[in-house]
């Protein structure tokens, strides 16, 4: 390769809202259940339906737009994005086009190496939009499930700001964890709630206008995002390399093959008829209500951290760590409120329960089998030295495997810790006895064997003495 | 009982409430009436005899229990565009052929909540395009004045229901004069209220910024009745007002008592007595205004600069709405479902759109999907959309210096079956006078006028927004005092 590339990669994340109704219609926003029994005269588009907008998805909307740092729009209006196909039973998309909800907005992003450097990335636009239904596309036929048709969405379009596939993976799940945390959003990536397209292009370094862009549509996983844009940057830089030239063109990423594959040109591409939507007039938005929004914020991750680091005195990591997820800084706040330790909890959780759950196909920390309330108790026995941490681990285990307490696995196998100091001396004096040869070599001055033998103890003692104890025990005994 | 058909709407109403007369009997009767009439006129799509009759007994059980309300009782017709659960939507189109509701439109629900039982859904335009009710995948609807002849359009249905006697009180929908024109073809009155006044909720969309439900009926105090019953705001509907219903029918009763019109201030507009306009037609509406002015009236000539603009601007819009509104019925989940085997999707919607749709609908959806394509919608929708503005400019300037705007609903009579011909603008032409209302958005009534001529001549007045009851009391007040403009078609 004799010249040096630039990727340059924009966003539009579509998020479905958390709404308890549609967008345009009092039918239940909800997932998973019998095909086609979420549908209504609106969102199945019989004669004579008529869209009203749902308070709730505006408020949302909004809500997204002042923790992305957008300008809220105080009027904006909806427009009708006309288009064919069986998905979409009005045969237009009620979304917004040149007066969307929010302007000009951004976020700081980590990059570089370990995350050394933030990076602004500007946000041209969030607009409110309705979902279309779900087509299933068999052998022969296909069949149309209208259950989403209708969901309220917002659509967030990033500026051409990132460089690369890191880049925008960090937008994506900064984005996305904004969104999860301000409850606008479930972010279930493979329910589809959090979906994005990638608008991708390449340029030799140092050329100022951008090349030709591809658009990647519907990639749900931030996986998929990274590979993707490797491929895809990698493809257009061979096309150039080779003397061809990169088309406009949307095109689809087939995880299987791990390859990008052209799903429609340029000349191919819909005319969608906007124009304003005369079902719905202008969404207009006082001062008052846009203020009553942002009070109303629920806390987001950053200001979560600094409160975790703060209140909790927690490492930078471990409140970075906890704040990652949504669910896990709830259930750690949970502990707290039960009387956990700060510090050590947030250690155990990020650890062991994590790991535990991770054997467990990574199941979600608000699913635990082991909640709040038991994990707290099991720190509390840790704290009040009645079992040591190494038997704690193994009692975590077995609380994962059996759902029981910690006091009841430790009274049930007599885990409690020896404190007694006579018990001790009994298990360091058979240590003793049995070691003659071991304990000449640390009287010689071979001190590096005075763990194993503290390890004699403890095993003895069936990881029940109290270690550090054993320890000043066993000093005592053969210090000369 | 066979002539109940003749009996105004004050005098059914009189004998429903003194138990003269039960709304069974009524039903019964107007049925019978409509099915004989329906052979020669064709005004009905279909019958809702079964309900009918529940819906009729339920109004007597209310009546026995001493409720009294203006429709209480009083059988209607429906534009078949206007959703009745349970009963066939076809919208005169065969894409919604064997459509049949599963809601009821708001409307619909508010008169059988006023205890209105429902006789028969209104043969109409397909899609309720159409200016002579010719463009009916169910056959032409003929004038019951003159069976050779159009009964207007595109609510023609309804008008020859209500002029043939099938029903006192019937309603329609006004895209463009929908409404008015039919009612001024047919001698009886129509109104189409303030954009906003009714809900569209449960009707078959042709074009959303302009389309508005409103009453046809056979007089000025039925349609204040009807008016009052199906106004209002409604949840489902973004674009219904918040305003207060007034007491429609008292307001038009008094106005019909009032004993002159001193301190009214109509507006004629020079520019309506242009070339098109039918002498004949001219002639009655000057009468009008004599009769108005010797009523104490006074008559002020003004202006409306861009209404000239009307047709052009009227039918981008009403066509660009259209097109998208009409997406819906590609017979993917319900309307017509062609029968040709086809190898792809945009093969199966143009097969079942081709089928489905009529000549001037199909017409209107190219006409709108070009004016909203890229690179025209600038120089089409969005200039039509800024004229539309200017209109609306023009209305609020002369209703500054007058209460309402009087003229002809119509260049003239009703026109022969075929006489248009395959010239869409001849046919556009006939809505001329009511176009500009709807782009405004303001109310307009129009009312038979008591001509000598053999056929009916339809007299227009426009008024501001939310003033429906000056152009009821008006329409109540020339009908008091011209009983002959009252006349049935037959008598």
């Amino acid at each position: 390769m004799t010249r040096q590339y630039e990727t340059v990669i924009g966003l539009e994340i579509h998020a479905q809202l958390m709404t308890e109704t549609k967008a345009f219609c009092q039918v239940a926003n909800e997932f998973g259940l019998g095909e086609n029994t979420r549908v209504g005269p609106v969102s199945g588009g019989l004669p004579g339906a008529l869209p009203v907008l749902n308070d709730q998805a505006v408020r949302l909307a909004v809500r997204a737009g002042l923790a992305l740092n957008c300008a809220i729009n105080k009027e904006s209006i909806f427009s009708r994005k006309n288009y064919f196909y069986p998905d979409l039973p009005k045969g237009y998309q009620i979304s917004q086009f040149d007066k969307p909800v929010c302007g000009e907005g951004w976020i700081d992003i980590l990059v570089g190496e370990k995350g050394a450097e933030t990076k602004k990335i500007g946000i041209e636009r969030i607009h409110m939009e309705e979902d279309a239904g779900k087509s299933v596309h068999l052998a022969n036929y296909t069949l149309v499930n209208l259950n989403r048709s209708g969901v309220p969405l917002v659509e967030i379009v990033s500026h051409p700001d990132m460089r690369s596939a890191a880049e925008a993976v960090a937008y994506l799940k900064k984005i996305h964890s904004i969104l999860v945390f301000a409850e606008i959003c479930d972010g279930n990536l493979e329910e589809g709630n959090f979906r994005c397209d990638v608008n991708i292009s390449i340029r030799p370094v140092g050329q100022k206008e951008l090349g030709t862009r591809t658009e990647l549509k519907n990639i749900n996983s931030f996986r998929f995002v990274e590979k993707s844009i490797e491929y895809e940057t990698a493809r257009q830089i061979a096309v150039v390399e080779g003397g061809g030239i990169v088309i406009q063109e949307t095109r689809g990423w087939d995880s299987a093959a791990g390859k990008t594959l052209s799903q429609r040109k340029k000349e191919e591409a819909h005319d969608y008829r906007y124009f304003p939507e005369p079902d719905l007039p202008p969404l207009v938005l006082s001062d008052e209500y846009i203020e009553e929004v942002r009070e109303n914020m629920p806390e987001l991750p950053e200001a979560k951290k600094e409160r975790f680091k703060k209140k909790y005195t927690l490492s930078d990591y471990d409140a970075e760590q906890l704040t990652s997820d949504v669910a896990l800084s709830a259930y750690y706040e949970d502990c707290i409120r039960r009387g956990a330790p700060a510090k050590k909890t947030a250690n155990w959780l990020l650890s062991e329960v994590l790991k535990e759950l991770k054997k467990l196909d990574d199941v979600s920390v608000s699913d635990s089998p082991v909640g709040p309330k038991a994990l707290t108790e099991l720190v509390q026995l840790i704290e009040e030295d009645k079992i040591s941490g190494k038997i704690a681990k193994t009692v975590l285990e077995e609380m994962f495997a059996t759902g029981k307490s910690a006091d009841t696995i430790v009274e049930e196998k007599g885990l409690v810790q020896v404190l007694d100091t006579s018990a001790i001396d009994a298990w360091v004096d058979q240590v003793i006895g049995e070691n003659p040869k071991i304990i000449e070599d640390y009287q010689s001055g071979k001190t590096k064997v005075f763990g194993f033998l503290v390890g004699q103890v403890m095993k003895l003692s069936q990881g029940k003495a109290n270690p550090s104890m054993a320890s000043k025990a066993l000093k005592k005994k053969i210090d000369v | 009982m066979s002539e109940l058909f003749k009996k105004s709407f004050l005098e059914i109403r009189k004998d429903l409430d003194e138990g003269a007369l039960t709304s069974e009997s009524l039903s019964e009767s107007l049925l019978g009436r409509a099915q004989d009439e329906n052979k020669k006129n064709n005004a009905l799509i279909s019958f809702c005899e079964d309900s009918l009759m529940k819906e009729a007994q339920l109004a007597d059980e209310r009546l026995k229990s001493g409720e009294r309300s203006a429709l209480l009782g009083v059988p209607i017709v429906l534009k078949d565009i206007i959703s009745c659960k349970g009963h066939r939507l076809t919208a005169a189109s065969k894409m919604l052929e064997n459509f049949v509701a599963p809601y009821d439109a708001t409307v619909t629900t508010k008169l059988k909540q006023a205890g209105v039982p429902i006789l028969a859904k209104a043969n109409c335009d397909e899609f309720a395009m159409g200016s002579s009710n010719e463009n009916s995948f169910f056959g032409a609807v003929k004038n019951p004045w003159d069976l050779e002849r159009v009964p207007g359009g595109s609510s023609g249905g309804s008008a020859a229901a209500v002029a043939s006697g099938m029903s006192p009180i019937s309603l329609g929908t006004d895209t463009g004069g929908s409404i008015r024109q039919p009612a001024a073809l047919t001698g009886i009155t129509g109104l189409k209220p303030t954009y906003g006044r009714v809900s569209r909720y449960g009707v078959v969309a042709f074009a959303s910024s302009l389309d508005q439900v409103g009453p046809m009926c056979s007089d000025a105090f039925s349609s204040a009745a009807v008016l009052e019953c199906i106004s209002g705001h409604d949840l489902h509907d973004a674009t219904s007002s918040q305003a207060k219903v007034p007491s429609f029918l008292r307001s038009t009763i008094a106005w019909s008592e009032r004993k002159d019109l001193k301190g009214l201030r109509i507006g004629l507009p020079k520019q309506f007595f242009v070339e098109g306009l039918d002498p004949v037609v001219a002639q009655e509406i000057n009468k009008v205004a004599d009769f108005y002015k010797s009523e104490g009236a006074e008559i002020v000539d003004i202006e409306l600069p861009h209404v000239k603009h009307s047709m052009a601007t009227y039918y981008i819009i009403c066509s660009s709405e259209a097109s998208s509104n009409l997406a819906r019925y590609d017979g993917v989940h319900y309307g017509h479902r062609s029968e040709r085997k086809t190898s792809n999707l945009d093969e199966l919607y143009s097969r079942n759109r081709a089928e489905g749709f009529g000549d001037e609908v199909t017409l209107r959806i190219l006409l709108g999907t070009f004016s909203l394509s890229s690179g025209y919608y600038d120089a089409y929708y969005h200039k039509a959309s800024q004229v539309r503005e200017l209109m609306r400019q023009d209305y609020k300037n002369a209703f500054s210096k007058v209460d309402c705007i009087l003229g002809p609903t119509s260049p003239s009579t009703a026109f022969k079956l075929g006489e248009k011909g395959k010239d869409p603008v001849q046919m556009y032409l006939s809505d001329i006078y009511t176009l500009a209302t709807n782009l405004a958005g303001i109310p307009a009534i129009s009312f038979n006028s008591d001509s000598d001529s053999k056929l009916p001549i339809g007299v227009h007045l426009q008024g501001s927004w939310w003033g429906e009851e000056k152009l009821l009391g008006l329409a109540a007040y020339y009908q008091k005092r011209h009983p002959n403009s009252l006349r049935k078609a037959d008598s």
